[in-house]
This record gives structure tokens, C-alpha cells and sequence, in this order.
């Protein structure tokens, strides 16, 4: 069997386990990295996967990648999916400022070389991502204004206890993160309802619908939790369920030989990716009782997940920050105003570009239906804006749909 | 790593340690990466290769994702 590792960023490793320019490759990775080295796997590393060549069954089945402007298509007989998730965005006032960053997009860049000591930071939005991101901020220099997580004090509270008899190593994981968090403030049941500043970030209004606070700060990080990155898998006729790519026991999705793991199956973390994607291997290798014997393990990180999901859920009072001038759709700049009159993402795309910019609706469609209510919207090839000559000779599945 | 080289911004030379993204190095320098429809000034935003925002010019190509692009010595980094 031989294996190819397709990644869209110069390294492996994802977001969690991206390596460091200050700390170089990160512990944990380096041991699976040791291993793929030395186990002949084949690795392209800056490769987009933009189209399937074949689907539903037509063979070869293959993928079109990409890669400055060249591309190439690979051919396999079992595909595994680890598409990973992004960052959940939410609009509100100055929120396209310089300045304003996502969480773990702030994270990613000064693991990528941004040096942040001496900066005022204030992390806001949603999830366990936010301690982690206010952890390694503080650890690389930069002064922890405020945390500001909207999820109330007793919901995360309820998901400790759930932490403390669960899942040991998370809550030891999260009281690292929270002491090395002390002294900054931790506000909880609260929100960013704006910012301002002239052509970068200056003050951040936060509120917990009573009191509003302004604070003074050089950058700030936000998000909303994780959404999936499910178009890859749904371009390939994989079944959803609830947002996420639906895998069995094995990791298998709906389509014959495609599995898929890690977050895009659930919001779960470096773990549940691992033991899934172990549990994947074996599966297409044919080792089932392996795989089967890790399921305990797998039930508990997807029981984690779900624990996740319920704990940071959105509060109404974040669909109601966005003015009628405020911009939702970040490439074509679509007020919230021109959206919130719109029907469908479908009226909106045709109407007013919105989603038709070169993110193709991954910032701003999850937005828009925690917003306006809409469906998501559905992908089509290229997944990503690509060079014309990557286009030619591409076969499209007569049977997709309208957009 | 502890190697140095220089990449151009804008035509201006800056200092780069090796490994460095150039949506890092445009942060590090306060630049912004592109203008918005509107004209509204953009910096990168998601980190992770997918809301664009971090757009610009490398070497004569245009839309590259510069938070997907390690520096190298000589580049010649545009921004919109």
C-alpha cells in the first residue's frame, strides 16, 4: 500500500500541532513525522485539493490538486478525509478593522513569525480555543487585556464537571491553560458588541447585557468556536448529518472507500483527530478488530465533542450586534442591511454577490445562517479560486444540482 | 532557526527571519495586505488560507495567499 499525505499549508500538522518559527516543530508531531519519514510516505506539502476528477463510483477515482499554478491529479483507491475546521466569524461593528484577528488566526501568525510582545490583547468569542490562544499569546509576550468568553459562568461550569469525570487529561489541560490565564481577567456571559479606530484597532466595547466596559488595545482576537470544513467531502457526495461529514465506527462516510476524520466528523480536538485517524488507518489497511478496539475510546472523544458543542453555544444578543452599515460578506464588502432582507443564501449570491468573492462563503456563510437563518451553502468545483488551465479537462458530475 | 535574509515590501526592504509567513511579515511591519471593495484597508484575518484577506501581489503573481507563503530572500511582496 502506498500512502500520499495532501496538505493545503507548507507543513503538516494543522492548526494545533503547526510548528513554531521560535519553537520549530511541535513535540507531538514530531514522533508521527519520525514515523512518516521513515514508513515512505509520499507528502505534498502547498497543495490545494480543488476538484475530484471522477465521482460517484466512475473510476479512476482522483483528485485535482493545485499548487502555484500548477496541478496534477491522484489517483487512489481509499481516500481519508482530514479536512479539518475554520474558525467561526461573527459581524459586528469595526469587525473589518486592521487589527481584529481570528483567534486561532492570531495564534497562527505568531506561531508563523508575528512577534506580539508588548501588545494589548484582548481574546474574545467563544470555546476552550480562546484559554489555549490567551495562553500562548501571554507566552509569547504580549499583555492578556481581557478574556471575553459569551457562554454564561454555569453552563461552563456544568462542562468541568462533565471535564472532571470524563476526560481527565482535557480538565488538566484547561487548568493549565486557566492558572497561567490568572491575573487577567476571565469575563464570563459576555461579548464584544463593537470596536473602532481609525484604519486600525484602538477601543473594544464589551458587554454582558447590563454593563458595558470599554478597553483600550492594540489587537484583537476573535471567534466563535469551529465550524467544519465539510466541502471537500460534499463535493464528493459524502452525507452530512447535523453539519458534520457522517462516519461509522470505522470512519467510513457514506461513499464507498472515503472516510474522514477529526473535526470534520465533530468539534472535538487534537484527540478525537487522533483516534480517529488511527482507527481509519487500520480500517484501510484491513486490520478491523484493531480499529474496532479502539471504538470505546472513539465514543468518548465524540461524548467530549458533543459535550463541547452544548457548552458554547451561540447567545441571541450576537445576532443582534451587526448595523444596517456593518459588512457581513467580507470580499464583496455586503452591508448586513442589504442581507437581512434577502430570502435565501441562493437570492443573496445572485443579488448581491454575497458569498461570490474568493472565500466562496466560508467566512460569511456560517454567519449567515446563524443570522438570517439560511442553509448553508453548497459547494461546487474549484473548491478554490484556481488558475484557468487547472479547469480544462476537468470531467463535472452531471448530477449536481443548482447552486 | 536563526538565519536573516531580506524581502521587499512595497519596494522597501525588511528583515526576515527564516520561516516566517509573508502575512506575518506584513503584520510584524503594520501593513495592509489589500483594500476592500469599498476601500476599506485589510489585514490577513483567519491565518489559515481561507478568507483571502491576506491577498496580494509575490514576484509578479497576483491573489497569493500570503499567510500560505513562507518568505524567501529576494521576494517582492505587493500589497493592494
Amino acid at each position: 500500500m502506498s500512502v500520499c499525505l495532501i496538505d493545503d499549508n507548507p507543513e503538516v500538522g494543522g492548526q494545533i500541532w503547526r510548528s513554531s518559527v521560535q519553537k520549530g516543530v511541535n513535540a507531538a508531531a514530531s514522533k508521527w513525522l519520525l514515523r512518516m519519514q521513515s514508513g515512505r510516505v509520499t507528502m505534498r506539502t502547498g497543495w490545494r485539493v480543488v476538484a475530484a476528477s471522477s465521482t460517484r463510483g466512475q473510476s479512476p477515482a482522483a483528485l485535482r490538486v493545485e499548487r502555484e499554478g500548477q496541478y496534477s491529479d491522484i489517483g487512489y483507491s481509499a481516500l481519508i478525509l482530514a479536512t479539518g475546521a475554520r474558525e467561526l466569524f461573527l459581524p459586528f461593528p469595526g469587525w473589518t478593522l486592521p487589527g481584529v484577528y481570528g483567534a486561532g488566526g492570531l495564534q497562527a501568525f505568531v506561531k508563523a513569525g508575528l512577534d506580539v510582545s508588548g501588545k494589548r490583547v484582548v481574546v474574545a468569542g467563544t470555546g476552550p480555543l480562546l484559554l489555549a490562544v490567551a495562553a500562548g499569546l501571554r507566552a509569547a509576550g504580549a499583555q492578556i487585556v481581557a478574556v471575553v468568553e459569551q457562554a454564561p459562568f454555569r453552563r461552563l461550569a456544568q462542562f468541568s464537571v462533565r471535564l472532571l469525570f470524563g476526560h481527565a487529561g482535557k480538565l488538566v489541560e484547561g487548568l493549565g491553560y486557566g492558572l497561567r490565564s490568572l491575573g487577567t481577567p476571565y469575563r464570563t456571559g459576555s461579548w464584544v458588541t463593537r470596536v473602532s479606530g481609525k484604519e486600525c484597532l484602538k477601543t473594544v466595547v464589551v458587554s454582558d447585557g447590563s454593563r458595558t466596559k470599554e478597553m483600550e488595545a492594540d489587537m484583537l482576537a476573535i471567534g466563535f468556536h469551529l465550524v467544519p470544513n465539510t466541502e471537500l467531502a460534499q463535493l464528493l457526495h459524502c452525507e452530512l448529518e447535523g453539519g458534520y461529514v457522517r462516519a461509522d465506527a470505522l470512519q467510513q462516510t457514506s461513499v464507498e472507500r472515503i472516510y474522514c476524520v477529526g473535526e470534520a466528523t465533530g468539534i472535538g480536538g487534537v484527540e478525537k483527530a487522533q483516534i480517529e485517524g488511527r482507527i481509519a488507518a487500520l480500517a484501510v489497511s484491513g486490520r478491523i478488530e484493531s480499529a474496532k478496539s479502539l471504538s470505546s475510546e472513539r465514543d468518548r472523544q465524540i461524548r467530549f465533542a458533543r459535550g463541547l458543542a452544548s457548552a458554547f453555544q451561540l447567545r441571541e444578543e450576537l445576532r443582534t450586534l451587526a448595523k444596517d452599515q456593518t459588512v457581513v460578506c467580507r470580499c464583496e464588502d455586503v452591508n448586513h442591511g442589504d442581507l437581512a432582507g434577502c430570502r435565501s443564501w441562493r437570492e443573496a449570491k445572485l443579488h448581491l454577490r454575497c458569498g461570490m468573492g474568493p472565500c466562496q462563503g466560508r467566512i460569511c456563510g456560517a454567519a449567515t445562517q446563524f443570522l438570517y437563518g439560511w442553509d448553508a451553502p453548497q459547494p461546487r468545483p474549484p473548491l478554490f479560486p484556481v488558475d484557468v488551465a487547472t479547469l480544462g479537462g476537468l470531467r463535472v458530475d452531471r448530477e449536481e444540482g443548482p447552486p | 532557526m536563526n538565519q536573516f535574509f531580506a524581502i521587499t515590501i512595497n519596494g522597501r526592504a525588511v528583515t526576515v527571519r527564516a520561516g516566517t509567513t509573508v502575512a506575518a511579515m506584513l503584520l510584524q511591519c503594520g501593513a495592509f495586505s489589500r483594500h476592500s471593495e469599498r476601500g476599506e484597508p485589510r489585514q490577513p484575518l483567519c491565518g489559515m488560507g481561507i478568507c483571502y484577506e491576506c491577498g496580494v501581489e509575490i514576484d509578479g503573481r497576483l491573489h497569493q495567499r500570503s499567510c500560505q507563503i513562507v518568505c524567501q530572500p529576494g521576494m517582492r511582496v505587493i500589497t493592494g
